[in-house]
C-alpha cells in the first residue's frame, strides 16, 4: 500500500468506535448531498418557464446556442451526396399551409414576399425577383429534430446572394433575419451568420422538380445547418432584424438556435 | 489487528456518485429524444417502443429531452474529464489500466470464477483484471459518447468528426450502442457490489474498507 493510501490499524473494540465515526460521517454528508442534489434539480425543474422550459436550462440552452453561433463558419459544410442517395422527405409540418386548394384542387394564389428591414423601403417580391439571382444546386441532407434524415436535392438562390442585392447599398447587415408565411402563422429566427452560410438557399425546386404545396411552394428557405423546422415553407415574409425574432419552436419548449 | 484502509481517494468518491444521477439523467433524457424516432431493432424487436412505455403512463416530450440532454451534458463531460485527469494526477490509473499481458486471460478467469465455473481467482493488485476492463471500458465508453454525441449534435460545425464516426446515422447508432452498454454495466455492476457485501459498498461512501485479521487488504 502506498502513502496515498493510508491504513488505520487499532484493536477490535477501538476499529468498530472509528469505523461507526466514518460511517455516520460519511453517510451523513452523503445523504446531504443527495438531499441537496434532488432539491436542486427539483427547484430547477419547478422554475419560472421561459418559453416551455425551466429557465435555468433556458440560459444554458441559449449559452449553448451563443457557443456554436460564434463557431459558425462558411466553410463548415454540411455533406454533398450523389443523386442516387436522394430518398423520399415525408411533408412533416403544415403550419401556415393551411389555405384552402382553388376549385380545380391547385393551391391557392401566392402573390410574392414582403421585405423589410431598417432602412429599408417594404417592397414585394415576387419568384423573378429571386429567381434573376445566380442559380445554385445542393444534394444535402435535411435533418429532422426529430432524429431522422432524408437527402434531397434543393436549386435556389443563396440567401447571402439575395441579401446583397436587396439590402439597400451602405445599410448595415443585421444581427438576424426573421422569416414567416402570409399571415405569420408559423415563423422562424435565424441568426446572421447561419443565414449567410453558403448552403442556405431561397429554394423553387426538390429533386429538379417545382416544390409542391404542401413542401412549401412556391418558394422556401433551405438552410441544411439547421433541423427542419427551421426550414420554412412558402415564404410571406423576410424582414431583417436587430432584435433576436420570434421563432414558432422556440416558443414550444426548443432551442432558439437549433443549429447542426 | 484490523485495520481500516483506505479504498477509494474522496475525488474518486465524488466523481462516482455525481456521475450515477448525471448518467442516469443523460440516458433518460436520450430515450425522450430516441422517442421522437424510436427506429433501432433487436432482430424482430422494436427497441424501446412508445407503446410500452405509453403503458406505465410516461410522456413523451422530445423538447423536454434536449432541453434536459444539452445541459446536463455539460456535467456528464466535465466530471469525466475531472475523473480522468485526477487519476492520472494521483497515479490511481496504475491500478485501474490494464498493463499485464495476460490482463484478458485474467479476466476471463474472473468471468469463469464468478460464475462458480473455476475456483481459482488469478493473482491481482487492488482489481482484478475484469474490473480493470470494465473500469477503463467505461471511460473510453464515455468519451465514445461524448465524440458521437457531438457528431449528432452539430454535424456542420463538426463535419470532421462527423465523417469520422462513419456519417451521421452511423454516429447515432454508435451514440445509441454505447447507452445500451451503460444499462448492461450497470446491471453487472449492481450485481457485483451486492455480491460484494457491505464493507465494499461502504467504502465508496466512506472510503475505507475493514480488513480482518489475515485478510489480504
Amino acid at each position: 500500500m502506498n502513502s496515498r493510501h493510508p491504513e488505520i490499524v487499532l484493536p477490535e473494540g477501538e476499529i468498530q468506535k472509528e469505523l461507526q465515526k466514518k460511517s455516520r460521517r460519511g453517510f451523513l454528508l452523503g445523504g446531504l448531498a443527495a438531499v441537496g442534489a434532488v432539491g436542486a434539480y427539483e427547484a430547477m425543474r419547478l422554475s419560472r418557464q421561459d418559453n416551455d422550459v425551466p429557465w435555468p436550462q433556458r440560459r444554458v440552452l441559449d449559452l449553448n446556442g451563443k457557443l456554436w453561433g460564434d463557431y459558425v463558419d462558411n466553410a463548415h459544410l454540411m455533406p454533398s451526396y450523389p443523386a442516387s442517395d436522394i430518398g423520399f422527405l415525408k411533408a412533416n409540418g403544415e403550419y401556415g399551409l393551411d389555405e384552402e386548394p382553388d376549385d380545380q384542387g391547385n393551391p391557392p394564389e401566392w402573390d410574392g414576399f414582403k421585405l423589410e428591414g431598417p432602412g429599408l423601403q417594404p417592397l414585394t417580391l415576387q419568384l423573378a425577383d429571386v429567381q434573376s439571382l445566380p442559380r445554385h444546386e445542393m444534394i444535402t441532407k435535411f435533418c429532422c429534430i426529430e432524429g431522422w434524415s432524408v437527402v434531397q436535392k434543393w436549386t435556389g438562390v443563396r440567401f447571402a446572394d439575395f441579401t446583397r442585392k436587396f439590402l439597400p447599398p451602405g445599410a448595415n447587415l443585421t444581427e438576424y433575419v426573421y422569416l414567416a408565411t402570409d399571415g405569420e402563422d408559423y415563423f422562424v429566427g435565424l441568426d446572421m451568420k447561419s443565414a449567410l452560410h453558403p448552403q442556405t438557399l431561397l429554394a423553387w425546386a426538390q429533386n429538379d422538380k417545382p416544390l409542391t404545396y404542401e413542401h412549401g411552394a412556391p418558394l422556401r428557405l433551405i438552410i441544411p445547418v439547421k433541423y427542419g423546422i427551421k426550414n420554412l415553407k412558402r415564404i410571406g415574409l423576410i424582414r431583417y432584424t436587430n432584435q433576436r425574432p420570434r421563432d414558432y419552436w422556440y416558443e414550444q419548449g426548443y432551442d432558439w438556435f437549433a443549429g447542426l | 489487528m484490523p485495520k481500516l484502509v483506505l479504498k477509494h481517494l474522496l475525488a474518486i468518491r465524488w466523481f462516482h456518485w455525481v456521475n450515477f444521477p448525471i448518467l442516469f439523467l443523460m440516458i433518460w433524457s436520450g430515450l425522450l429524444i430516441y422517442w421522437a424516432y424510436p427506429i433501432y431493432h433487436l432482430g424482430p424487436i422494436q427497441l424501446f417502443p412508445q407503446w410500452l412505455f405509453a403503458l406505465f403512463g410516461m410522456r413523451f416530450h422530445l423538447a423536454d429531452g434536449m432541453a434536459l440532454h444539452f445541459v446536463f451534458m455539460w456535467i456528464f463531460a466535465v466530471n469525466g474529464v475531472l475523473y480522468v485527469g485526477y487519476t492520472l494526477f494521483s497515479g490511481e490509473w496504475r491500478y485501474l489500466v490494464p498493463t499485464s499481458k495476460s490482463t484478458f486471460r485474467d479476466a476471463w478467469q474472473v468471468v469463469l470464477h464468478d460464475l462458480h465455473l473455476h475456483k481459482e481467482m488469478p493473482p491481482q493488485e487492488k482489481y482484478n483484471a475484469a474490473q480493470q476492463l470494465a473500469y477503463t471500458g467505461i471511460v473510453v465508453m464515455g468519451l465514445g459518447s461524448l465524440i458521437t454525441g457531438l457528431a449528432i449534435y452539430k454535424p456542420a460545425q463538426l463535419f470532421w468528426l462527423t465523417a469520422l464516426c462513419g456519417g451521421y446515422e452511423a454516429a447515432r447508432l454508435i451514440h445509441f450502442i454505447l447507452t445500451m452498454g451503460y444499462i448492461g454495466f450497470f446491471a453487472v455492476h449492481i450485481g457485483q457490489v451486492v455480491l460484494a457485501g457491505w464493507n465494499n459498498f461502504r467504502s465508496m461512501v466512506i472510503g475505507y474498507e475493514l480488513v480482518k485479521d489475515g485478510e489480504r487488504s
